[in-house]
Parts: structure tokens; C-alpha cells; sequence
């Protein structure tokens, strides 16, 4: 891969979920692609067909559905949409890894989390033991949580919620993924630790020049933190543009819309 | 303690509910105390029975139907047996079958409702519609066929009862793998490229093991119960061994002469059964089955 080459391609995705009484088409026909070290933020609605694309990245269904893909995933000189499972299972987690929403549900509450995050070194990296133990210390500094030695044998109701967030991310960067999808990393947390987790991203992310594709339906969140936003609506995208751009002059009615709905201060005929 | 008690004031006075709050895990402790007290009884007396019995349980004597007197603390059945010895030796076979045919059952059920409730689809159809078929039998008809068709032998005895309690076990575990499945953390799992066989051992099972424990508890008190009638019958294990149900069959006919001989086994079981149900209510109060939590 070149340094500066597209990490990710995606090339008119689509993706129906199958349920037992019907079938909805969730995203119809994306294309985007993400270079290395860049950050591209998706912007839009619940229900966009935003966390249905990263999922059909990453192939995962939503428990209890089928989902059929279309389309071409190009990842590491792959279509990632036909590649075996057990590759792809190698894929998820090494090579490209994700943080969910809801840092309160996303960890197993009966298996402390230096052991949850042991797994995945074990799983991907043949890291075991003592060797495993200090990588997962040192992980748990970088993403910023104090005394990492003594939380270590923690279980996660032990932490906060903003802490646990921290621990998501560590097990999601622990094994140096190219591309980090972060799914509304911050939309469960309240608003203060909302900017710890978003600078913790940034900094990661700089540090390490992995890829960021973060979805968020707050443009709140995305600027400061992407080059590049990808709106979508309705199982599409509707526009993409470089951050500064979109915030000056969006050219979708729908990013208008989109924008007007973010509070701000001062703005013109608000009274404070 | 005056300091104590001003403190912990507040707290009760507050509302009525704190208080049953606060009350109710002691009291589910105090019966899963209870409850493995008396199992850690039925346990001991069941595994020392050959040091503690005072006669062998098959040697007869003339002195047969005897009441209750020094020699033979209870009594002596129709061919002149010790009635306490053969209720402690008869305990072993009773407990011995219990114990390993909920076990076999216990790994069935966990094996099919983990694989039914987690796998979904048609596989779930196919193995919950063959439990289904097994389930509509009545207990003790399915039991009394497998046992009449294979031959009552201890083996066989153990294999139809664990095939008696394999649906329900199956189902008492396949019911919270469907929502645990469902969960954050299982999904988390997986986006890290975790197996699925790695997910449902290390994501899925630890979390229904609660509901599963008060299951098998209860299991064990309704398979003495099955046990000891299907002895009684004439299915269980063949003379001169002696075993609860079987002792209760020969003593039937003698119950008006001697009613120790019933009396004694009758107790026995009633011990044995009451064990486990102790034990399952405690364990569900101190598990905090059932509820929302």
C-alpha cells in the first residue's frame, strides 16, 4: 500500500437487511473511499443507513437478521464482501476495528477488562502472559486512564462510563488497525467527556496514522475532528465535501438542514 | 454501636421498600444456607453410609417386621432386614442415579440450547421441534417405555431419565441465549474477530449460567421424585439391592404391621427432595433469578 494511497474503496454498496417479515434496503449504493491517516466523518439522521454501512464494512449483521451486500468493498487489495468469513475474522479487530456506542453494554460485565482486552491481543497477535498483561497496561495509558496497573483487574462496572469508553477504544486500537471505524463514539456520554473521547480519537489517530471513519449524526462532533464529511440520507449520500467547506457553504439542502439543527451560540435572531 | 445504629436510621425509616431491599437478600441467604446444610447432610451420610450403617442391607434375620428397639433403631422389614441400614446403603443408588442422570441431561440441555438458542434459524426449528416431541410425553409414560424396552438396569434407568429432563433443561438455557445474543458486548466480540464457538463460551454462557444453576436444582429435587417412583414401580434397580422406591414397594403390603418400614424410606425422600427445592429457592433469591436485574 502506498503511504498515501486510498486505504478503503467503496464502490456503490448496498446492503439489504433480511428479517423473517421483510426486507429493508439500508444503504443503496454508497461509494467513498478513505486514505491512509485520513479521517472522514458520516454525518446524518438515525436511520441514514450510517452504522449499517460501517457494519457492511466490517460484515456484521444486526443479531437475528441476514444482511445481502452489494457492491465492492477494496481493503488491503481485497473486496472484503467475498472474502471467507475466517479471513474476515482475521480482518476485524487487526486490520480494521471499531467503537460502538454504548460503552455501558459493549463490555462483557462479568470478565474484567484487562482479560477482555488480553483476548483480542491473544487472538491476533499470539500475545500471552505476562507479555500480554504489560502491552494491555500500556494500552490502557495510552488511551488515558489512571493508575492502568491497579485498573487493570477492574470489572467494568467499576468504571464510568467515559472510562469505559477509553477501554473500548483500547481494545479497538490494541492490535494497530489501519482504519478505526467509530460508530457515534461519544453520543452516550455527556458532554464534557464527549470532548476527552473526541481529543483522545484525534490524538490516537495522529499518533499511530491509522484511519478514522467516524459516524456521528451531531455536526458538533465532526468538526475539529475529520478533513472530509460524507452526508447521507436515505440509504445515500447526498454530499461530500472537505469540513470547512461543508460548514461554509453546504450545497445540499438536506447538509442545510443538517447544520441548522446544530445549536450555536450567537446566532443571528436567537436572543440569548 | 449507638453510633451505628443512628446512622443506619435514616436508611430504614426511608421508604418500605429499602427496607424489603435490604431485607430480602439476607433471607435468600439464610435459605441457600439452609439449603446446602441439608445437602452437605444428604451428601456426607450418603457417601459414609457403609461406615455408618450398623447391619449389612441385605442380610436377613428371623426377626422379621420388628418395631422400632435399640438393635434396629428402625425396625426390620418382611424378611428380617435392618430398615436404617438399608435406607442409608438404598440412598446411595437413589442419589447416585439422580445425580448423574440430571448431570447428563444438564451437559444435553446445555449443549442443544446453547446451539439452538444462539445458532437461530432452522437449526433452532429442528432441534426445538425434536425436544418438543419428547417433551409432549407425559414423564413417567416415556420413562416406564424407555425403561420397559431397554430392561430396568441402573445404566438404563440413567439414560431415560436424562432423556426425560433434556427438554426442559434445554429450554431453561436456550431461553436467555436468545436475548444475550442480542447484547452490546456479544456484537463487540465479534468486531474483533472472535470465533463464534470463543463468543458463545466466553460471551454467552457465563451470563445464563444463573438461571441454569436454580434449574438443575430443581431438576434434582423432581428426579429423586421420578427416581423413587419409577423404583417403586418395579423399574428401578433389580433386588436385593436396596433403594428408596424399591424398599417403599416391598413395604407396602406390611405398612399396617410395620409402619417404620414406610415410614423410614417415605422420610428419606421427602429429606432428599426438600433439599434441593431449599436449595433452588435460595439460590434464586441470592442469584436474583427472575427478575430485572
Amino acid at each position: 500500500m502506498k503511504a498515501d494511497g486510498q486505504i478503503l474503496r467503496v464502490h456503490d454498496l448496498k446492503a439489504s437487511i433480511v428479517s423473517r417479515s421483510q426486507t429493508v434496503e439500508a444503504v443503496k449504493g454508497v461509494t467513498f473511499d478513505i486514505k491512509r491517516g485520513e479521517s472522514v466523518g458520516f454525518v446524518g439522521e438515525s436511520g441514514c443507513g450510517k452504522s449499517v454501512t460501517a457494519r457492511a464494512i466490517m460484515r456484521l449483521a444486526p443479531e437475528g437478521t441476514r444482511v445481502d451486500l452489494g457492491g465492492t468493498v477494496q481493503f488491503g487489495g481485497r473486496n472484503l464482501l467475498t472474502v471467507s468469513e475466517a479471513e474476515m475474522r482475521d480482518i476485524r479487530g487487526r486490520r480494521i476495528a471499531m467503537v460502538f456506542q454504548d460503552p455501558l453494554t459493549s463490555l462483557n460485565p462479568v470478565i474484567t477488562v484487562g482479560a477482555q482486552i488480553e483476548d483480542i491481543l491473544r487472538r491476533h497477535t499470539g500475545l500471552s502472559g505476562h507479555a500480554a498483561r504489560e502491552r494491555v497496561i500500556e494500552l490502557l495509558a495510552q488511551v488515558g486512564i489512571p493508575f492502568p496497573a491497579r485498573r487493570v483487574d477492574d470489572y467494568p462496572h467499576q468504571f464510568s462510563g467515559g472510562m469505559r469508553q477509553r477501554v473500548l477504544i483500547a481494545i479497538a486500537i490494541s492490535c494497530d488497525p489501519d482504519l478505526l471505524i467509530a460508530d457515534e463514539p461519544t453520543t452516550a456520554l455527556d458532554v464534557t467527556v464527549q470532548a476527552q473521547i473526541l481529543r483522545l480519537l484525534l490524538r490516537l489517530r495522529e499518533e499511530r496514522g491509522m484511519s478514522l471513519m467516524l459516524i456521528t449524526h451531531d455536526f458538533g462532533v465532526v468538526a475539529g475532528m475529520v478533513e472530509r464529511v460524507n452526508v447521507m440520507y436515505g440509504g445515500r449520500i447526498v454530499e461530500t465535501a472537505g469540513i470547512d467547506e461543508i460548514f461554509r457553504a453546504p450545497a445540499h439542502e438536506y447538509t442545510r438542514a443538517l447544520l441548522d439543527a446544530v445549536p450555536r451560540l450567537h446566532r443571528d435572531g436567537v436572543s440569548p | 454501636m449507638s453510633e451505628a445504629a443512628t446512622t443506619n436510621e435514616p436508611a430504614i425509616a426511608g421508604s418500605r421498600s429499602a427496607v424489603a431491599r435490604r431485607a430480602r437478600p439476607s433471607a435468600g441467604r439464610l435459605l441457600l444456607g439452609l439449603g446446602l446444610a441439608m445437602l452437605a447432610i444428604l451428601v456426607l451420610v450418603t457417601l459414609l453410609a457403609p461406615l455408618i450403617a450398623p447391619y449389612d442391607p441385605s442380610a436377613t434375620s428371623p426377626n422379621s417386621l420388628e418395631g422400632s428397639s435399640p438393635q434396629h433403631w428402625l425396625g426390620t422389614d418382611a424378611i428380617g432386614r435392618d430398615v436404617l441400614s438399608r435406607i442409608l446403603i438404598g440412598g446411595r443408588t437413589t442419589l447416585f442415579v439422580t445425580f448423574t442422570s440430571v448431570a447428563f441431561a444438564l451437559v444435553a440441555g446445555l449443549v442443544l440450547g446453547l446451539v439452538s438458542g444462539y445458532v437461530g434459524s432452522w437449526v433452532d426449528e429442528a432441534i426445538m421441534r425434536v425436544l418438543d416431541v419428547v417433551f409432549a410425553f407425559p414423564v413417567f409414560l416415556l420413562a416406564i417405555a424407555v425403561v420397559a424396552a431397554l430392561g430396568p438396569t441402573v445404566p438404563n434407568l440413567i439414560l431415560t431419565i436424562a432423556i426425560v429432563y433434556t427438554p426442559a433443561m434445554s429450554r431453561v438455557v436456550r431461553a436467555p441465549v436468545l436475548s444475550v445474543k442480542k447484547w452490546d458486548h456479544v456484537e463487540a466480540a465479534r468486531s474483533v474477530g472472535m470465533s463464534e464457538f470463543r463468543i458463545v463460551i466466553r460471551h454467552v454462557l457465563p451470563m445464563v449460567v444463573s438461571p441454569i444453576v436454580v434449574a438443575t436444582s430443581l431438576t434434582l429435587a423432581q428426579t429423586i421424585f421420578t427416581v423413587t417412583a419409577l423404583s417403586f414401580l418395579g423399574l428401578g434397580p433389580p433386588p436385593p439391592d436396596p433403594n428408596w422406591g424399591g424398599m417403599l414397594a416391598d413395604a407396602r403390603q406390611f405398612m399396617e404391621l410395620a409402619p417404620l418400614t414406610v415410614v423410614g424410606p417415605a422420610v428419606a425422600i421427602v429429606f432428599a427432595t426438600l433439599t434441593f427445592i431449599v436449595l433452588a429457592n435460595g439460590l434464586r433469591e441470592v442469584l436474583d433469578v427472575g427478575s430485572d436485574r
